[in-house]
């Protein structure tokens, strides 16, 4: 299995070196979103004395730059992407071969991961630049950050999975799909940093998957978490990634029962 | 799995019942089918049963929809059967254990596995760690399907930059690379030129002949089925119609040959002979029953005037639009 991840991350960065320009157009696209987030929060926060929440420009700028990362780390097989892929026949091309097809997708996503992180880094040079955030870090924030960013993109890769295995049941899954996302981008620490939500969608957040993909492995760099809560933060995202893999195991062969190899 | 047959492939009272949603054209069809939606049933597959033994090369032929690819998808382990049993080397298919996963292939022409963006021999590599072939084992198959099919200048060009006939060398390479031992292919040469077909079509038998695969092929080439296939399986409607020699295919359901005569005078009426299909000038072509083939031969030898006569059997495109439309008309 380790030879077929390296050698499947191998020929994704391959690929993914092909569109060397689309690929860094599309990482500068990435960019808009946090910094529109940036640029309203630390104008709240400088038009309120400073901080909001506790929370100084410095600690948004910081929060919002990890966050570019943490988004790109966050991408996986889009559950609308299961159409077409059934369609084209990519699907029944990877039934036929001797491996669960979603160690196909983790491995091909996680191969393209590393160019992005390589081209993300002059991305946050440039807005530490501008933005000057504060950070202070420890290196066990930075081990536990880099572990955590990989349990988030498990986690998202799990529940995404099973949301595209909607697919095999109905072909308007799209209204499911869009629930889940709203809720992700609410609970997730997506939107804004989870310390700015009401108390009941803080609590919310914790007994869901969503805020162990974002919210955590950004706070674990610019939290300043105890060692409990870095420790605790990845016992919860092995805890979901175990969840959304049985979930997965379970539905997947009724899933595959229901297919009727349609497309090409 | 069971301990494995002597079949390769096994097939017992196999079947496949679609739900298709069917409806009338028309908006007011369309806002009806949101609150009541029609279903049919469609049996793609009527329970067909066949064995094909190991080494054996066998032509599944059949019309457009008459459950060809159905049936290649369910002994590749693509589709759930409704009912019956298939066994593949000793597997249910349906199970698509790793093992049995390894042993096959399924090759559709006209389809793209190969990585688009990226030369095939890196697409070559990925299969070989899917497929887990050792190092050593993976490129002595590589050199040999890449000198079989003659493309060593293509599999360092990117896979989007290749023909269409040499993106289907490159992706059979990549199909064949684990050394399966069933083969299944669905219309492998479709769209390929007559040189590639020739080919497609030599690498087939070379193929079956140094690791004695078994190979069930679909083609609507007869070209292909006279070729590699010395027996056929016929379906028709889900239903198998035939399943023996190709020769005997013809002598069931065409029995009669051509006899293609050039005479010194054309215009003379031989209706005495046999039905006249054709006229060209001096040349007529006879029908003429198989059994009396050669006595009418010998007739026409003796009472006309005759520059040149050859007797034919009837080509299998016609036996088999033959056997369609029996059956069509049953």
């Amino acid at each position: 299995m380790a030879d077929f991840y390296l050698t499947m991350m191998r020929t994704a960065i391959q690929s993914q070196l092909q569109y060397r320009a689309a690929t860094y157009m599309y990482l500068v696209g990435m960019v808009a979103e946090p910094v529109i987030y940036l640029v309203v929060w630390t104008t709240i926060a400088r038009s309120h004395g400073g901080q909001v929440a506790g929370i100084t420009p410095g600690e948004f700028a910081a929060y919002y730059i990890v966050w570019t990362l943490v988004r790109n780390m966050n991408i996986v097989f889009t559950p609308y992407g299961w159409e077409w892929r059934i369609r084209e026949g990519q699907l029944s091309a990877q039934l036929l071969r001797p491996l669960h097809p979603i160690h196909y997708d983790i491995a091909d996503f996680a191969g393209g991961k590393v160019i992005w992180v390589l081209l993300y880094l002059p991305i946050a040079a440039g807005l530490t630049f501008i933005f000057k955030p504060t950070l202070d870090v420890t290196p066990l924030d930075v081990v536990v950050f880099f572990v955590a960013i990989w349990g988030a993109y498990l986690i998202r890769t799990m529940n995404l999975w099973l949301l595209g295995m909607v697919t095999f049941w109905t072909t308007r899954g799209g209204a499911i799909f869009q629930t889940y996302m709203m809720a992700e981008l609410l609970l997730s620490g997506r939107l804004v940093p989870l310390q700015l939500m009401p108390d009941w969608v803080q609590e919310a957040a914790s007994w869901l998957p969503f805020k162990w993909t974002f919210f955590f492995p950004i706070e674990a760099l610019v939290g300043h978490l105890s060692v409990t809560s870095l420790l605790g933060g990845l016992g919860m995202q092995i805890l979901w990634i175990a969840i959304g893999g049985c979930f997965v195991w379970l539905f997947w062969r009724a899933s595959v029962k229901r297919y009727s190899a349609v497309g090409n | 799995m069971e301990p494995e047959s002597p079949a390769d492939v096994r097939v017992t009272e196999l079947s496949k019942t679609f739900s298709v949603p069917e409806r009338e054209a028309g908006l007011r069809a369309a806002v009806r089918s949101l609150f009541h939606r029609k279903m049919r049933a469609v049996r793609a597959v009527d329970a067909i049963s066949f064995e094909i033994g190991r080494g054996e090369v066998v032509g599944f032929l059949g019309p457009n929809g008459a459950g060809k690819t159905t049936t290649l998808k369910m002994l590749s382990g693509l589709l759930y059967p409704t009912s019956g049993q298939a066994r593949v080397l000793g597997f249910l298919p349906s199970r698509r254990e790793k093992d049995f996963l390894r042993g096959i292939t399924l090759v559709m022409g006209n389809r793209n596995q190969l990585q688009w963006d990226l030369p095939a021999l890196d697409s070559f590599e990925l299969n070989r760690a899917i497929y887990r072939v050792r190092r050593n084992d993976f490129v002595a198959m590589r050199d040999e399907l890449i000198e079989l099919l003659e493309i060593d200048d293509l599999v360092r060009k990117p896979v989007r930059n290749l023909s269409l006939g040499e993106r289907m060398k490159v992706e059979i390479v990549g199909s064949l690379l684990h050394r399966p031992r069933v083969l299944f292919l669905d219309e492998p040469t479709i769209g390929l030129d007559v040189t590639m077909q020739k080919r497609i079509r030599s690498f087939i038998a070379e193929y079956n002949r140094r690791h004695a695969a078994t190979v069930l092929l679909t083609s609507h080439y007869m070209a292909d089925v006279v070729a590699l296939c010395r027996r056929v399986i016929v379906i028709h409607h889900g239903r198998v119609l035939f399943d023996g020699d190709l020769a005997a295919l013809s002598d069931r359901f065409a029995a009669y040959k051509t006899i293609d005569v050039a005479l010194a005078d054309g215009t003379r009426p031989l209706d005495s002979y046999g039905e006249v299909l054709q006229r060209d000038g001096d040349r007529v072509k006879l029908r003429v029953p198989k059994a009396e083939a050669a006595p009418i031969a010998a007739r026409l030898l003796g009472e006309l005037q005759v520059a040149d006569l050859t007797i034919e059997e009837p080509p299998i495109e016609d036996v088999i639009e033959l056997v369609f439309a029996q059956k069509a008309a049953e």
